[in-house]
């Protein structure tokens, strides 16, 4: 996505010229009470700021979606800092350019950037800040700044004398902004590294953490939308008449997106809407059907597509043996437990949202066209995100809030039901593979050569093109850098667009891709007579990475250690946004077909880790997320309708089937690669791979069918 | 009108007796800990205690509550087994995005007033119709497992 946001972009030291006229910041973390400001504060950049009562407090302008990005951020500013972490503070910031992912050249969060594309800005934003208050020490006792050292908040001259940072704040405030303060050498670190505790977790436990469901205005009307069945269609005939009678129903508003219905609140917007009697058009995606999706995508792997990747000559292989396969994945629904939802406040020149987003910058944009007003003027104000998944970096639901308070002249919160969620579109795109490999006489590949059908993403998000190669780079992660070392090896794009919206879903192209040419490599190995690890193990030798964490998860697995009767290992290994991530997947099968996951072991390594437990739970986080949607996921279409519209027809993972995980993180000293997402790919073809022991069955097409697996 | 009993304080509504009792508490009174997941008693996010008895207030309608005691995540900190619970959670570091969590700790803490010694198929019986799309559900059965421990201590 580098390339996608064009916002101009303002690096972290022209960011701090930002304090020498105030940084105004207004905003605080959602639910907790702002913390007092004292009368003098040292405001180095816009990241940190630190109060004459010692505090720190930290501004992220990250979204906080569960993913922890609100307690590794300020431990990366707090460690250059040198700060006290108990005194340690957090603080979301408003909409501005200075919080712009050095990744995304916009202010977002998504694709596994935070910690990867904010490590060098925060690093710098705290060592500016604790160089300040050395100088600013060094300045009153009259002494040399490089006698003074600091520790946990407080500055300590050679002599033994000491000042906190509190004490120095004022002075620290009137000196320059160092333009390249020195870093610490990361042996040094002592924040970065451990497993603090998370600071969000108080508001979570007690319900005074505020979601963008959770905002209230003064005056404020609740919004619920009829959108039309099928993506695409409208209303032909409106009668609100009955609608209109319900108690509390304030206006009834048709745009675009379908029939508003306002009222005082979501259950009198939801009966209201229920009373609309609406005629609509069904337009040109009435006849969409998930076989014709399935049809057109097996269509499309059987003629060549754009080249995305072409080593030696697969078609000049005589091989002694060949291996083919079709893969399939289908559409997919985020699902985060929050419903989609925006409360917007539109005036005649200005915009101002409450909302859990992933793309503060990017709407900023998208509002200021569609109110007509200064990108400036659009305030957004972060509150948390129930569930993200990239689902949240989608507009849909601020552009209709911000219409609607536009036409109704009132601040609007809109609300998407549990069915409209579902019926959202932006789903994960299905996708078909085609693979044919080669094994010589010895039963090592010679070849291998992939061919992918799939919608475009870079085209359906709106944020970015198709490069001139005519390759979608989320098309084909996960099989274009396949790591293993085949001689011959081509890999092709072909986009088909039978019609839906498609977006960014947790681990994007990784989610189908890993799945299918991780299960193919199982497949080769099979084929070649190898146990999996050892076949893979032997491919590598050009990706070390990937080998560290294979060989990892395989010693702490006990790979090769006989497993309780009826319960069997699969593995798989992938790399996505620079992490590596190795799962062994301990699986049996019920009488009925029914796929067991007792146990998941991952070995991973994502370079410096910022916060040990956080990298854990998200690692377990992904694999609940892909064990999800390996045993249920799956979005269908009949006459252009969604066929799934709540939990009960699109199955969420329950505690009872949530596998035992446990998480090996490889030291490392490279640069920091995001934990988010990786743990999600080589899930499902771990498990597969375990099923396809337990059966010698080989689960091609997601999600599993279990009626396939019965004994 | 309708009048309801909310953590202990007896409150007016001005809504339909078919409302359910999670916009009554969201909307009209403004307890916004308790969330709204699916509409259909499908997620347990809505979980509230209707005299100590978990209840999906989504699918509940405020009608229902008449001379009944509701008591949403806000007053947990005013019961033993709820304070025990909060308390586990914060040391386990139970939420990731923290959506499902006011619910879940409402499951929680029926399972503990009735089964202060809940076992592994205790827990999942009790906590089985509580959704958590981030995976906490390991976090969770430790944590109850430690509330558990603290008050028989």
């Amino acid at each position: 996505m580098t390339t996608a946001f064009k916002s101009s972009r303002r690096d972290f030291l022209k960011a701090s010229a930002l304090t020498g006229g105030g940084l105004v910041i207004g905003f605080t973390l959602p639910g907790a009470q702002r913390f007092a400001e004292a009368a003098t504060e040292f405001k180095p950049n816009a990241f940190l700021r630190v109060g004459t009562d010692n505090r720190i407090t930290v501004i992220v302008g990250l979204s906080e979606m569960g993913q922890g990005v609100l307690t590794a951020i300020p431990q990366i500013v707090a460690e250059e800092l040198d700060a006290d972490w108990s005194r340690v503070r957090v603080e979301q910031a408003p909409a501005d350019e200075a919080y712009a992912n050095p990744l995304f050249h916009t202010q977002a969060t998504g694709g596994s950037r935070s910690v990867n594309g904010h490590w060098d800005p925060m690093r710098n934003a705290g060592a500016a800040a604790r160089q300040m208050l050395v100088a600013a020490a060094a300045q009153s006792w009259k002494a040399d700044a490089s006698d003074c050292r600091t520790e946990k908040g407080v500055v300590i001259h050679k002599s033994g004398k000491k000042l906190t940072y509190g004490q120095l704040a004022a002075r620290a405030a009137k000196l320059p902004v160092p333009k390249e303060p020195k870093l610490k050498d990361p042996s040094q670190f002592k924040i970065i590294g451990q497993s603090v505790k998370r600071l969000d977790t108080p508001l979570k436990v007690n319900g005074s953490g505020k979601y963008g469901m959770d905002v209230r205005l003064p005056g404020m009307l609740t919004a619920v939308i009829a959108h039309p069945p099928v993506l695409g269609g409208k209303a032909v005939k409106v009668d609100d008449s009955q609608a209109k009678k319900v108690k509390g129903v304030r206006q009834v508003i048709q745009i675009p997106q379908g029939v508003a219905v306002l009222a005082d609140g979501y259950w009198q917007a939801k009966k209201g809407r229920d009373a609309l009697v609406i005629q609509w058009d069904d337009g040109p995606n009435a006849s969409l059907s998930s076989e014709g999706v399935t049809k057109m995508l097996t269509a499309g792997v059987q003629q060549e597509g754009k080249v995305a990747r072409n080593e030696g000559n697969v078609a000049s292989v005589s091989a002694a043996q060949n291996v083919a396969a079709i893969y399939e994945a289908p559409y997919l629904a985020h699902a985060c437990m929050e419903p989609m939802n925006c409360t917007a406040s539109v005036t005649k020149d200005s915009v101002e949202i409450w909302v859990g987003t992933q793309s503060q910058g990017p709407n900023q944009g998208i509002l200021s066209h569609v109110a007509s007003v200064d990108p400036k003027k659009v305030k957004v104000n972060t509150m948390l995100l129930g569930g993200g998944f990239g689902r949240r970096f989608a507009p849909d639901f601020t552009i209709a809030a911000t219409v609607l308070s536009k036409i109704s002249g009132k601040p609007v919160k809109l609300v998407y039901s549990r069915e409209d969620d579902m019926h959202g579109y932006f789903y994960r795109p299905a996708s078909v593979t085609r693979f044919v490999a080669g094994l010589d006489a010895n039963h090592n590949p010679v070849s291998f050569h992939a061919r992918v059908a799939s919608p475009s993403i870079m085209e359906g998000s709106g944020f970015m093109k198709l490069p001139p190669d005519g390759v979608d780079s989320f098309g084909v992660e996960g099989v274009k850098d396949v790591p293993y070392d085949f001689p011959n090896l081509r890999v092709e794009y072909s986009r088909q667009e039978p019609g839906v919206q498609v977006w960014f879903w947790r681990s994007v192209g990784h989610s189908q891709n890993i799945f299918f040419s991780e299960s193919f490599v199982d497949e080769l190995a099979h084929a070649a007579g190898k146990d999996p690890f050892e076949f893979r193990r032997n491919l590598l030798g050009k990706a070390p990475r990937h080998k560290g964490v294979l060989e990892l998860v395989a010693e702490k697995a006990e790979w090769s250690k006989p497993l309780p009767q009826g319960v069997h290992r699969g593995i798989a290994v992938a790399q996505s946004f620079g992490s590596y991530v190795a799962e062994v997947a301990e699986v049996s099968i019920g009488s009925d077909g029914t796929p067991k996951v007792h146990r998941v072991v991952a070995a991973v390594d994502c370079g410096y880790v910022v916060n040990p437990e956080i990298v854990k739970r998200q690692v377990e986080s992904a694999i609940a997320y892909g064990l999800t949607a390996a045993l249920y996921g799956r979005i269908t279409f009949k006459g252009g309708v969604v066929e799934q519209n709540n939990f009960d027809s699109y199955r969420m993972l329950r505690m009872s089937e949530m596998p035992k995980v446990e998480v090996h993180i490889l030291k490392s000293t490279e640069h920091p690669s995001g934990m988010g997402e990786p743990g999600l790919p080589p899930l499902a073809p771990a498990m597969t791979a375990a099923i396809f022991k337990a059966t010698g069955k080989r689960i091609r097409k997601l999600p599993i069918n279990p009626d396939e697996l019965k004994a | 009108m309708v009048t309801l009993n909310v953590n202990g304080k007896t409150v007016k509504v001005d809504a339909d007796p078919d409302t359910p009792i999670l916009w009554a508490l969201r909307d009209s009174l403004g307890l916004t800990g308790t969330k709204f997941g699916c509409g259909m008693a499908l997620c347990g996010a809505c979980t509230v205690h209707l005299n100590g008895e978990p209840i999906r207030s989504c699918s509940t309608p405020i009608s229902a509550a008449a001379g009944k005691k509701i008591t949403t995540i806000e007053a947990m900190h005013a019961s033993k087994v709820g304070k025990a619970i909060q308390a586990a959670w914060v040391k386990h570091d139970v939420p990731q995005c923290g959506y499902c969590q006011s619910g879940q700790i409402m499951s929680a803490v029926a399972l503990l007033a009735s089964n202060p010694k809940p076992n592994d198929a205790d827990i999942d019986a009790a906590m089985s119709g509580n959704v958590c799309r981030c995976g906490t559900y390991n976090q969770i059965r430790a944590a109850i497992k430690d509330a558990a421990a603290s008050l028989k201590a």
